[in-house]
């Protein structure tokens, strides 16, 4: 592998959110029964004609000023021609030499190191619809709902040099995506979908290497491990010096490995030319100003303050600023308590495992940022202990009830008192009498174990420092 | 520009693969002359200096950023969208099956 | 004319001109008016004229159809036309030939021939038809009555079959020029369904109907009165309108287009090129003809093979080649810059005069089939009437005389962008001073 470097560039197509279709006022909504969210232009019944939707189109320059592109001076759409059944006028209306916006760049980082990716060109196209296979009759079925929702389509320059990176782009990808609200950015759902071109060449070598397109990557690690898999392939197969055929391959999740896509009779001949039936379009410098004013701070800005401005690591910044309602609640919350490790702490763990579990997200919610900023101003004054907060956390999720309210009808108060916690150690001290001589043998695991008893009896609530300190005094008579 | 003579059946065919239009040996002759003719006709072009013109691909000049609001309307239902459907199956457009 | 006379006539005269290839017997009230087959009427046959969409019907009205149902106009039938408007002798259609009323044995012009018959033979006052090359213009200058062409984006497209996007515009076919302005008022305008809608106000169109063309200059290209190639009888037809519009105080100005003989060459690359894209959809899927198979594939070319007709198959054939790889830029986007310089031409023109003459059609209706068998010549049947598509300009044609044999010549007039009032007011003051558009055929 060290003597062969490999490149990749990704091509990612991702749903816009908006509530009508690209070129028709069809509701983009996801589930509908089959064919029930159509009309003549998304049908392609002759006659028909397109008008773009004002929405989908700012939403693409958002995201080509995110991405820090040029944008194109006059914006032309294309009819891209090719017969299938899911392209109900066999042509899809798409973006040819004049995209909306291209020569960007995305900053990511890899195992320290940091590096730009180049953007090529986003443009502006319609999805086709979906096809059902149904091979036991020999036939296929159509539901044309998705045909006509709008897709952007980024492609990068070939820069990425490894599976990592390629993800480490795509991550980055996301976070602009979600922080700009236009897409979903859901692998899983199919509202952002990722094909990518590998080839392998020697080091040194400035040529590209023969490119392979590898497709039906459906989530992350599929792209991780496809990309792996196909260049441990081709580098293999260039060692032995064979030849690599330009191809498309798919990957195939269940058996890990990519296969060679069947050879098509043609290779695509789309016959672009412009699209008689839009105009052309125009952003004005002003314009273009006033929305890349408006872009909120991106994520690898919003990154770099946290680290600074709150002294948080690297990693947990890195997470927090992914998803910026996540950032936006730590940073709600840091302005209620300061405590931004713990704020961290309890984010990405605790409280992102119970959002998992409950398969929900920040929107709408119980669970606000008072709520979390309450919990851990009890945990600094003592009036419980981490592990109480973690039972308490759930609750509020289900109730949105304050935690110290919660705290005191539980009665999950925690216990510092000597008076009341004198007797019960002194229970657990005769309760367990060949702890308390392993432990005066020296056996200090012993004391533990007995802490540990006296937590049980308080259910958790006992402060363990206390415990110890009075325990402690105990045995040592 | 291609004249006559570089239109070969060759390329005919390819192109009635492209358009999905099958062609029996006699019609591949006969379709190859007369485009061949047609583009001998057209090949006139040729003789124009179009270096510094800009090309027309849409009549109304001026006309530019026409955009509709984004808000859904009233679809068509299931049952408009398969009224022609020349077969069906449930809500679903049925096709025979497709390779590749 | 009442719809029940309307219907009288056409039972007792269609069956042997075929203008109507779908009547709509139960059509209440209001105005008469056939619509070309290419627009689309909801729950209504709209063909094309072509196998392919046999049985199709639209779920939708377009927006010239929604139009007129508003204004209370019967929709009588739709006629019969040239196959996907490709042609301009309305004998490609597969419901075969429509007649010209003047003379049976002859063509009546196309690709709207069946809407200019219609009118023609009495049997609806006015039609809609739909103009790529002069596909309005050139029926009814060879059937002796009223078409016009809109300017590019004056009427909405929405509904209408595409042929060549960048070139179609739908139009009224009528019996006289008031009628043509009445038409234009109510299906002119704005439509947001449609991108390439102009947003201009529509001006009443009858108050262009003043009998009076003093100091309107009227300009006459040399290029459109070649030496050879234009019948004697069309020549002198023309020449003597030219006489006659100076005689009612028009001023007649000489001018030059100079690039009009590469029109023809222009519209024959761009004109099939997006046709070829506008009817890829025709394969089976959802509508119309479909010829099963076991592959979808096999169905898509079965289907298209079967369903469409020759000249169609031609133009498509045409329209890929010169978009496919290798072959775009030699064509497609050399066309496109010859297009400009042909709009270019007109608007120079528009300069030195505010209307532009010339014969509508080189020949009168020839006979059917004669030019059947060879492409290239019908493709020369539309040299005058395709440069006003290539700058979307408005252009209309009236009639203005007859051949020896009888047969009607039209005189075409031009006009710079949404000008169509000027239009109106020329045709208009020529109609009241020449008797042409009273003389009916017999039949």
């Amino acid at each position: 592998m060290n003597d062969y470097e490999i490149v990749i560039g990704l091509e990612v197509h991702v749903h816009l959110l908006t509530e009508s279709k690209a070129f028709c006022a069809c509701s983009t909504k996801f589930g509908l029964k089959p064919n029930s969210s159509t009309c003549p232009v998304c049908l392609g019944l002759p006659g028909s004609l397109p008008v773009l939707n004002e929405k989908a189109f700012f939403y693409s320059l958002k995201v080509a000023l995110a991405l820090d592109c040029e944008i194109q001076g006059l914006i032309k759409f294309d009819r891209k021609n090719y017969y299938y059944p899911d392209l109900p006028k066999n042509f899809q209306i798409s973006q040819y030499d004049k995209p909306l916006a291209y020569a960007g760049r995305v900053e990511i980082e890899h195992g320290g190191e940091k590096k730009e990716i180049r953007i090529n060109r986003v443009h502006l196209e319609e999805d086709a619809g979906k096809l059902i296979h149904d091979p036991g009759k020999g036939a296929s079925y159509i539901d044309l709902n998705r045909a006509g929702v709008p897709l952007l389509e980024i492609v990068t320059e070939p820069d990425m040099r490894s599976p990592e990176q390629a993800c480490a782009y795509l991550q980055a990808l996301k976070a602009i995506l979600l922080y700009l609200g236009v897409s979903n950015c859901n692998m899983e759902e199919g509202s952002l979908r990722c094909d990518a071109n590998i080839s392998v060449r020697p080091k040194g070598e400035k040529k590209l290497g023969v490119k392979t397109e590898l497709k039906n990557m459906n989530s992350f690690k599929a792209v991780r491990e496809a990309l792996s898999y196909e260049a441990k392939r081709q580098t293999e197969l260039l060692k032995k010096g064979r030849k690599l055929a330009q191809e498309t391959r798919l990957w195939n999740e269940a058996e890990a490995k990519s296969v060679a896509m069947r050879t098509k009779e043609e290779t695509h001949d789309y016959r672009y030319f412009p699209e008689p039936d839009l105009t052309l379009f125009t952003v004005e410098k002003t314009t273009v100003d006033k929305v890349r004013g408006e872009l909120p701070e991106l994520p690898r800005a919003k990154k770099k303050r946290f680290i600074s401005e709150y002294a948080i690591g690297e990693y947990a910044a890195d997470l927090l600023a992914r998803d910026i309602k996540t950032a936006n609640f730590f940073e709600e919350t840091a302005r209620l308590v300061n405590s931004p490790k713990e704020i961290a702490n309890w984010l990405l763990g605790d409280v992102t495992s119970i959002l998992k579990e409950r398969k929900s997200s920040f929107d709408g919610s119980t669970f606000k940022p008072a709520h979390l900023a309450e919990i851990i101003k009890l945990i600094k004054s003592e009036k419980i202990t981490g592990k109480i907060a973690k039972e308490i956390l759930p609750e509020v999720f289900k109730t949105g009830e304050a935690p110290k309210k919660i705290m005191e009808k539980k009665g999950l108060k925690q216990i510092r008192d000597s008076g009341e916690l004198t007797p019960l150690i002194e229970r657990v001290i005769a309760e367990n009498e060949k702890s308390v001589s392993d432990y005066k043998k020296g056996k200090k695991a012993a004391l533990t174990f007995l802490v540990g008893q006296v937590m049980r009896k308080t259910r958790g609530k006992a402060n363990p420092q206390k415990v110890n300190e009075i325990l402690g005094k105990k045995l040592e008579h | 520009m291609a004249d006559k003579k570089t239109i070969d059946d060759k390329t005919v065919k390819r192109v009635s693969v492209l358009s999905r239009i099958n062609l029996t040996e006699g019609e591949l002759g006969i379709y190859r002359t007369q485009i061949a003719d047609i583009l001998g006709y057209v090949s006139k072009l040729n003789e124009l200096d179009t270096s510094k013109i800009s090309p027309t691909s849409h009549p109304l000049k001026d006309l530019r950023n026409v955009f509709r609001k984004d808000a859904a309307k009233k679809s068509l239902t299931a049952e408009e969208a398969l009224q022609n459907a020349p077969k069906r199956k449930d809500d679903f457009f049925s096709v025979p099956k497709i390779i590749g | 004319m009442e719809i029940k006379s309307c219907l009288k006539r056409i039972g007792a005269i269609n069956k042997k001109l075929n203008a109507i290839i779908y009547l709509n017997s139960l059509a209440g009230k209001g105005v008469p008016i056939a619509i070309k087959d290419n627009i689309c009427v909801k729950g209504e046959p709209t063909t094309c004229g072509s196998k392919i969409l046999k049985d199709f019907k639209p779920p939708y009205d377009a927006y010239v159809i929604r139009k007129l149902r508003d204004a209370d106009f019967a929709l009588i039938g739709k006629t019969n036309m040239d196959e996907f408007a490709f042609g301009s002798s309305c004998e490609t259609s597969c419901y075969g030939p429509t007649r010209n009323p003047w003379d049976p044995e002859r063509i009546p012009g196309g690709s709207s021939g069946g809407s200019a018959c219609a009118v023609a033979a009495g049997m609806v006052p006015m039609a809609l038809g739909s103009d790529t090359g002069g596909s309005i213009r050139q029926p009814a200058a060879l059937c002796g009555i009223v078409g016009m062409k809109p300017t590019y984006g004056r009427v909405s497209r929405y509904g209408l079959i595409a042929f060549a996007s960048s070139l179609d515009q739908i139009g009224p076919l009528t019996g006289n020029v008031t009628d043509c302005a009445r038409l234009l008022n109510i299906i002119s305008g704005y439509d947001e369904m449609d991108s390439t809608s102009a947003k201009v106000p529509v001006p009443d169109f009858t108050k262009s109907l003043v009998p009076d063309i003093k100091k309107i200059r009227i300009g006459v290209p040399k290029e459109y009165f070649p030496e050879g190639g234009i019948d004697p009888d069309v020549k002198k037809a023309v020449s003597n309108s030219r006489d006659v519009l100076k005689s009612m105080g028009a001023e007649i100005v000489d001018i030059s287009l100079p690039h009009t003989r590469y029109a023809g060459s222009c519209y024959y690359i761009i004109a099939p090129a997006e046709a070829s894209s506008n009817l890829a959809r025709f394969d089976g899927d959802q509508y119309g003809l479909r010829e099963e198979a076991d592959n979808i594939i096999d169905m898509y070319t079965g289907t298209r093979t079967k369903g469409f007709g020759e000249e169609v198959k031609r133009r498509i054939l045409l329209g890929t080649y010169s978009l496919s790889s290798g072959y775009y830029d030699a064509y497609y986007l050399k066309a496109m810059k010859v297009r400009t310089m042909i709009k270019n031409d007109f608007m120079e023109a528009f300069k030195v005069c505010d209307s532009i003459l010339t014969p509508t059609s080189p020949t009168p209706a020839f006979k059917i089939g004669e030019k059947s068998g060879d492409p290239l010549s019908m493709y020369l049947s539309d040299v005058f009437t395709i440069p006003a598509n290539l700058a979307g300009i408005p252009a209309l044609s009236v009639p203005c005389g007859f051949t020896k044999n009888n047969l009607p010549i039209g005189l075409q007039l031009l006009a710079r962008p949404f000008a169509e009032e000027i239009l109106l007011r020329i045709a208009y003051t020529f109609e009241r001073n020449t008797e042409f558009h009273k003389r009916k055929p017999k039949i």
